[in-house]
């Protein structure tokens, strides 16, 4: 048998951030979203996925499975690479800095874009944004990651197959940074 | 195609260009934005801006692939324009049509992109070329012939004066387009054939590309769809007052027979409550159709009497009957989704008079096609915005079955900009799946152990048969025998074998086919390379050894084959535990073969740890794009040979996403070494027919680790523990 890299079992936070709250009706709360304040007005169970994107017109978050699997909505949460389709926005508070991949850079300077760039990273580009978010997460945590490290951190689906240079990237970043 | 030039400036600022500022027409990364959309046009394919900066113009789609890059590359390249002033833009559909298709085909599938667009876009550039010249010329009064061109700057050789192509391109705008458009020599290229970078990155690295799933228009509403799980079945009720009440619910609506849509304020709101619609379907004659039963289907055609050759030569059935020693083996490959990862959507406004629809598409001549019958509009009065693909893969050319839903619901809304965006459930479980197809091979060996005859029997599912049956004639789909035809430009068979049969038994199941990337190279290569594989161990020989025996007569499929071996060391002892398995092919214009290197643990747990893949494309007009192609293509083929499998139960795909169709992670990614031969003379693809090479190579590495010889994927639902 082939190892189903899907069977792992979700780590301890995300585990707490998809439970989904029962509450209805609408839910008015404040997120920090990429530095700012915003008031959001919305269903308690809506992902914090849909709230970017329809909410906060952030729509470099990406859908791409609903269901935390493939990584292409993945934000930042106190630093912490999340997937947003499964954070309900019942689950935010205000004192959680939100970072999408609009708010990672200003200019597209973080060293992961730049190494990004100078690899040519991106085919279609759809799953880029949730790859991103990943690695900068990893490089937050990890300065000089392993190859391991690699492996256990980006889980994120690309089907155009950006893998190998995704590797590259990330590691050419590591050693900007260093 | 020269004469797609010859077409006067007045005409296109008359009828095209306005398309291009007006509406919502929404500029890709890298092109130009709407302030630019002003002409000078120096003919089809080139505007260039007074400040110097070049525009030009490419209708086949960017879904990934980079044939964006490649193609501009081509024009740039007889252009002579300083290619960091070049940016490019997305002629539509409706202006094509309206110009009679000065920019030819659209079709984005098949890798055709370059290698059928290549001559009429070069010439575009070229012509553009010697406009510009012409013009410099002109205003110098002095003889053209003195002039040359390099990088954007003309320069009348005897004085030394020089001007811009900014400067001259209002003039030149104004001569005729020439008539004979002579083309560089490749080898003088100085930006095609070069790793230049992509010219669409930049915003795939900030969030700021809009992918049709993006796109905001005023005043838009949003849609979910629901289409009968059940394939041919239909909608018998649903009851829209059980979720008219929900938040931002504005309308239910019944789409074609068979699905039921629901339009709200948002799509989380559309999606949730449509999942809360009680719907009733009549599931119809297909409501037991399973993947089981199908295989007896297919198996039993694997010995049907009847069936359609698609490449003989000599009498294999004599020669089979005659050999003193016979090879038998019975494969099977099964359906698959594309799993792009953005899944189908459309935007559609619909009113009386006009329809316009906003979409990723592989094909925008087709998206329109579609658009028309689905407004009940004549094409002049409707248009398709393309956007940006996220993946495309074959699902968003050949059939564009979303469109037409979107256009089915904003109908319903008139004036109204409607997105239809697919859930992941509802794109995985209503694709237009790989064909399924059982392959019974029959050698026949002499005493020496050489092969004599070969009989390849395929059972099972035409694509064209259920995307385009008007092409199928006498029962006869000729796209069935990728990479098994005889000798010839196009996906020949790489093997003299002096008595050969290859024929078709078609067998279509409930399941509607699509062209999956790579389409039916993917198993016809699984199916000829492992059973080479295998009898060249019935010999008792190298495999590839074995091969080259067979190859004279192929030296294309030859170099490519040693190109991969000689750079994997094929014949050299690899690392401890590792074992070697190799594979070749041709398809989409193009020469390709593969060696995988893999070990199995004793607990049968495969790790790939290194390809090398060696590509003969003719010409490369881009050899970083062609390595990530090729790169690309082990992901996507070793995806589907680990992992990818659509069954049937009770009618219906049982998978609906990622969890239950798994796909492979950057963590079982092998290190992939690219080898580019452009032999010249021809122009192949590059983005599909790698993927055909990725399978039987692994597998054939495995049986040469383990001994198990896998004639059934994926894999994972196959042991690999030692023999």
């Amino acid at each position: 048998m082939i190892h189903n890299p899907y069977a792992k079992s979700p780590n301890a936070r995300e585990t707490r951030l998809r439970a989904v709250s029962n509450r209805k009706g609408c839910f008015m709360t404040v997120l920090n979203v990429n530095g700012r304040s915003v008031t959001v007005e919305t269903e308690a169970d809506t992902p914090l996925l849909w709230v970017l994107r329809e909410q906060l017109g952030l729509t470099g978050t990406k859908y791409g499975c609903g269901i935390a699997q493939c990584g292409s909505c993945t934000v930042h949460i106190d630093g912490a690479a999340v997937r947003s389709c499964a954070v309900p926005l019942a689950a935010l508070n205000p004192n959680q800095k939100i970072i999408t991949i609009e708010g990672l850079s200003n200019d597209g300077s973080h060293p992961v874009q730049k190494a990004w760039a100078a690899l040519d990273v991106p085919q279609c580009g759809f799953c880029q944004s949730g790859m991103i978010m990943a690695a900068a997460a990893l490089l937050a945590a990890k300065p000089q990651p392993s190859d391991a490290d690699i492996d256990a951190a980006m889980s994120n689906i690309c089907r155009c197959g950006t893998y190998n240079r995704v590797r590259a990237g990330i590691k050419q970043a590591a050693a900007a940074k260093a | 195609m020269l004469q797609d030039t010859v077409i006067s400036r007045r005409s296109f600022l008359g009828t095209a260009g306005a398309g291009l500022v007006v509406g919502f027409h929404v500029a890709g990364p890298g092109e130009a934005r709407a302030q630019d959309a002003a002409p000078p046009e120096i003919n089809a394919w080139v505007r260039v801006l007074p400040d110097d900066r070049v525009v030009i113009r490419i209708v086949r789609s960017e879904m990934g692939q980079g044939t964006l890059t490649g193609l501009a590359q081509l024009v740039a390249e007889e252009l002579d324009c300083d290619w960091s002033k070049v940016s490019t833009e997305q002629p539509t559909p409706g202006q094509s049509l309206a110009r009679n298709r000065v920019w030819g085909n659209f079709s984005t599938g098949g890798s055709r992109g370059i290698r059928e667009s290549h001559e009429y876009v070069r010439k575009g550039g070229a012509a553009a070329r010697m406009m510009l010249v012409q013009a410099a010329a002109d205003e110098w009064k002095v003889p053209v012939g003195e002039c040359r061109a390099a990088s954007s700057v003309i320069t009348h050789v005897p004085t030394g004066r020089s001007t811009s192509y900014g400067k001259v391109a209002d003039a030149a705008g104004r001569l005729p387009v020439p008539a004979n458009v002579p083309l560089k020599d490749p080898k003088d290229w100085k930006i095609a054939g070069k790793p230049v970078m992509r010219l669409d990155t930049k915003d795939k690295l900030t969030g700021a590309q809009v992918y049709g799933m993006d796109l905001k228009l005023p005043g838009m509403l949003n849609a979910a769809v629901k289409d009968c799980p059940v394939f041919g079945g239909k909608v018998k009720s649903f009851d829209a007052a059980a979720i008219a009440q929900r938040s931002g619910v504005k309308k239910v609506v019944q789409v074609g027979d068979s699905a039921v849509a629901v339009v709200a304020d948002t799509w989380w709101h559309a999606k949730t409550a449509l999942d809360a619609l009680p719907i009733v379907w009549d599931e119809g004659a297909n409501a037991t159709a399973s993947s089981a039963a199908f295989a007896a289907v297919l198996k039993a055609g694997l010995d049907a009497p009847e069936a359609v050759v698609g490449n003989s030569s000599g009498d294999a059935r004599a020669a089979l009957a005659a050999a003193p020693r016979t090879v038998e083996a019975v494969y099977a490959y099964p359906h698959q989704n594309h799993a792009t990862m953005e899944t189908m959507n459309a935007t559609a406004r619909w009113t009386p008079t006009r329809c316009e629809v906003w979409t990723p598409t592989q094909n925008g001549e087709a998206a329109l096609a579609a658009t028309s019958e689905a407004a009940g509009l004549p094409a002049t009065q409707c248009e398709v915005y393309k956007i940006n693909l996220g993946g495309g893969f074959g699902r968003r050319g050949a059939v564009h079955d979303w469109v037409r839903q979107a256009v089915a619901i904003a109908k319903e809304l008139p004036g109204t900009p409607v997105k239809l965006i697919w859930s992941r459930e509802e794109d995985m479980q209503h694709g237009r799946y790989h064909p399924v197809t059982m392959c019974k091979l029959k050698a026949g060996l002499d005493a020496q152990g050489n092969l004599t005859a070969l009989h390849m029997r395929i059972s099972g599912q035409s694509i064209l048969a259920g995307v385009f049956p008007q092409n199928v004639r006498d029962g006869r789909d000729p796209v069935v025998f990728q990479g098994l035809n005889a000798s010839g430009p196009e996906a020949s068979i790489g093997y003299s074998v002096p008595n050969l049969l290859v024929d078709h038994a078609m067998r279509n199941p409930t399941v509607p086919p699509g062209f999956w990337r790579g389409v039916n190279l993917n198993q016809n290569a699984i199916y000829l390379e492992c059973f080479i594989d295998e009898l060249a161990h019935a010999k008792g020989q190298d495999p590839l050894a074995f091969r080259l025996k067979l190859m004279d007569k192929h030296p294309k499929h030859r170099a490519v084959l040693e190109a991969a071996t000689q750079g994997a060391g094929w014949g050299t002892p690899p690392p401890p535990g590792v074992y070697r398995g190799l594979a070749q092919t041709m398809g989409f214009g193009s020469y390709v073969a593969a060696v995988a290197e893999v070990s199995v643990s004793p607990a049968g747990e495969l790790k790939i740890h290194r390809i090398v893949a060696a590509t003969d494309p003719g010409h490369a007009v881009n050899p970083q794009q062609i390595a990530m192609q090729v790169e690309g293509s082990f992901v996507y083929g070793l995806s589907a040979a680990l992992f990818g499998q659509c069954t049937l139960k009770d009618g219906r795909i049982e998978q609906s996403n990622f969890d239950a169709y798994p796909v492979m992670l950057l963590k079982q990614m092998p290190k992939v070494e690219t080898i580019i031969v452009p032999s010249g003379g021809f122009w192949g693809g590059v983005g599909e027919p790698t993927i055909a090479v990725a399978a039987p190579a692994v597998l054939n590495a495995i049986f040469a680790a383990t001994g198990v010889r896998i004639r059934e994927l994926p894999l994972k639902n196959q042991s690999l523990k030692k023999a």
